[in-house]
């Protein structure tokens, strides 16, 4: 899923500065799984922005909605009739959300509660790590499953550096070595010989280096 | 407006443990303030963020979550996440401007009546040392 | 290993069957060119080539393909470090033409430290190919005439070709194997981390000998003189990748007061004296960081002086 966090409460209270009734929208995506943007979410921002603004002398009239969701185009529709009854609509579905409302209401402006982070999963309850980078080519059946373009700080495709140290990167000892973990596993499964071979560079066209993305389904695109 | 400031306190009990303290403080004749509000709750991991918040905006002075002692949850661990919620609520009004003492958790069993009383005393206490809740001062 | 590849001081000496001796010298933060100099005056004659770093820890200095350039004209030998972190494939096959343009003969290859340590935590780190794939692209442009796509180069430029080896980092029983990817990718000679660790790195070299690594390349010893016992404690704890036993630790703190240096080199000394009649070790690269005036003393005691001169010297591209 699409990771995010709630951004500070003091960033979103100076977007809506001067407004005097909004809508917080969530999404019930990748943000409710990750707890960031779903139901409980959009209320306890909603409540937070309006005690800050009650204590201000200025309150402020917040409105609570969930869409299925943000990035869908089927699923905006929904918020149509009321969306100019704002002054303001705070998304806090990850950054596509946001992005598909103002593009869907040109007229309307639409402030960010969340910075998305990463694609990831919940390790733990409560703990979200990075799998993968969104680099358009997989690599992942060449390393037993483990991506080294995300979770290797340097994105080596030759790893271990120097760096690794005990099963942990260089750059944090809460960051694991990928490549060690690489390493291990085609040990530990006899397939040692798969890493001998120098991997040569990537090809980084279908990352995001190669410009904005666009994907194509030609059998679902329909006429008209 | 030269009336004795008297606090609003909401107290979110669980019926095996607070609740039932409570009970006991009222057949052993305890006295404790009138000013806190008993809400019962089946266990303190029903109460939620979102309620704490509730509370706040709503213009209580202060709140508290009274739960098992730690260990003797009849869920388990209602007790420990209600105390992570607490601590959650405790960085919001941080945020917020508001002072973090006003919200709190404590931990007692059914037996404890007379600790029941003093969590109550002293959480107004520290109210109304505190004084109104900002959001409260807001209103006016 | 009949024909030179490059021609640089460094390759002529290794392939002469010498005992090697690199340096190392970090290039200002700033751009304090008189200083500069006078370290390379410490250094000049004591040693074969002498490493510019690049940006090394991530923190902003002057760069090391200027150092080099630097250095060229002030009569030594440069080795020319690249780091992956800061430059895509486009900046390095440029920089890389223009160190040859100004007279570089040996380039060593490296994925750098992650930005996290240096002074712009905040930067956008590159990492477009790593440094196994900068050995072969530096291969690629020298031996095949050809940029990293393929097209053509008119004139290749012609280097000798480093790379980095850490014999203790984790995975222990990978690290040969990654030193024979390196050597695979085009290595010419490797210089290790700094060894501290006398019973892992003779391990590793068996190892290597073995494999039959030591034929194909040339391995210089890596050794930094400890300071004070200060400096060993923090490489012991909080150097990702550096392996300190401590019985050093121990040698150095039983040391007189005032001579915890000169333990630091009589340590350094006696592994150079086994380096030398050690299997597969072509040389010793010294580190001595922030200490470059000792070099020629260490030099002299190790019995590497005078260091050998090799007939035409270095040639200079018109």
């Amino acid at each position: 899923m699409i990771v995010a966090d709630r951004k500070p409460l003091n960033e979103i209270l100076d977007m809506v500065k001067r407004c005097n009734r909004i809508l917080v929208v969530g999404c019930k995506g990748c943000v409710t799984v990750c707890n960031v943007g779903g139901l409980k979410e959009v209320q306890i921002l909603a409540t937070s922005l309006k005690i800050a603004r009650k204590i201000g002398g200025f309150p402020l009239v917040v409105d609570e909605m969930v869409l299925e969701r943000q990035c869908d185009t089927e699923y905006i529709a929904i918020i149509k009739e009321t969306v100019t009854d704002y002054d303001a609509v705070v998304s806090m579905a990850c950054g596509v959300g946001p992005q598909f409302l103002s593009e869907a209401y040109p007229e309307q402006k639409f402030y960010p509660a969340v910075n998305t982070t990463f694609f990831g999963g919940a390790v733990s309850h409560g703990i979200w790590e990075e799998r993968c980078a969104g680099c358009g080519t997989c690599v992942i059946h060449y390393f037993d499953g483990l991506c080294p373009v995300a979770r290797c700080s340097k994105s080596l495709l030759n790893g271990p550096c120097g760096g690794s140290d005990h099963g942990k990167c260089e750059i944090s000892r809460e960051v694991d070595c990928i490549w060690d973990k690489i390493v291990r596993k085609k040990v530990e499964q006899g397939r040692l010989d798969d890493l001998l071979d120098v991997v040569p560079a990537k090809n980084w066209q279908s990352a995001r280096d190669g410009g904005p993305r666009r994907s194509r389904r030609e059998e679902l695109i329909q006429n008209g | 407006m030269s009336e004795v400031y008297e606090p609003t306190l909401i107290a979110f009990c669980c019926k095996y443990c607070a609740y039932a303290a409570a009970d006991l403080a009222g057949s052993m004749r305890l006295s404790y303030p009138s000013n806190v509000k008993i809400t019962q709750v089946p266990c303190t991991g029903r109460v939620d963020i979102i309620h704490l918040l509730k509370a706040i905006e709503n213009s209580a002075d202060g709140v508290y979550v009274a739960g098992c002692m730690e260990g003797d949850c009849h869920f388990v661990s209602g007790n420990l996440k209600a105390r992570k919620r607490v601590e959650y609520v405790k960085k919001t009004l941080t945020e917020l401007g508001i002072e973090p003492e006003r919200v709190e958790m404590f931990n007692l069993s059914s037996a404890m009546g007379p600790r029941f009383a003093e969590i109550a005393i002293d959480m107004t206490d520290r109210i109304k040392k505190l004084g109104p809740s900002p959001v409260k001062r807001g209103d006016t | 290993m009949d024909d030179f590849k490059s021609g640089s001081n460094l390759e002529k000496v290794l392939k002469a069957g010498h005992f090697a001796l690199t340096g190392e010298c970090g290039p200002p933060r700033g751009a304090n060119v008189a200083h500069l100099k006078e370290k390379f005056g410490h250094l000049k004659g004591m040693v074969d080539a002498v490493n510019l770093t690049d940006n090394q820890t991530a923190v902003v200095r002057l760069s090391s393909w200027a150092a080099s350039a630097i250095m060229v004209q002030e009569g030594l030998e440069p080795n020319f470090q690249m780091v992956c972190r800061d430059r895509n494939r486009l900046a390095m096959q440029s920089d890389i033409l223009g160190v040859y343009s100004l007279g570089v003969r040996n380039m060593l290859c490296l994925s750098g430290d992650h930005q996290k340590f240096g002074n712009h935590p905040q930067a956008k780190n590159v990492y477009d190919i790593d440094s196994m794939q900068l050995i072969s692209l530096v291969r690629k442009m020298r031996d095949e005439g050809q940029f990293f796509n393929g097209e053509p180069i008119d004139e290749s430029p012609k280097l000798f070709i480093g790379a980095a080896a850490n014999p203790f980092a984790e995975p222990f029983d990978f690290r040969v194997y990654r030193l024979a990817k390196k050597i695979a990718a085009g290595a010419d000679f490797i210089q290790t981390q700094c060894i501290y660790n006398m019973d892992r790195f003779r391990k590793f070299m068996s190892q290597a000998v073995d494999m039959g690594l030591t034929e194909k390349c040339f391995i210089l010893a890596g050794v930094t003189p400890m300071k004070t016992v200060g400096m060993a404690n923090y490489m012991a704890k909080s150097v990702p990748g550096m392996d300190v036993p401590e019985s050093l630790i121990k040698r150095l703190k039983g040391a007189e007061k005032g001579k915890v240096a000169e333990e630091g080199i009589r340590f350094c000394l006696e592994q150079i004296e086994e380096f030398k009649t050690m299997k597969g070790v072509a040389g010793v690269h010294l580190m001595a960081i922030e200490w470059e005036h000792r070099v020629p003393e260490i030099a002299e005691r190790a019995g590497l002086l005078p260091r050998p001169v090799m007939a035409a010297g270095l040639e200079v591209n018109k």
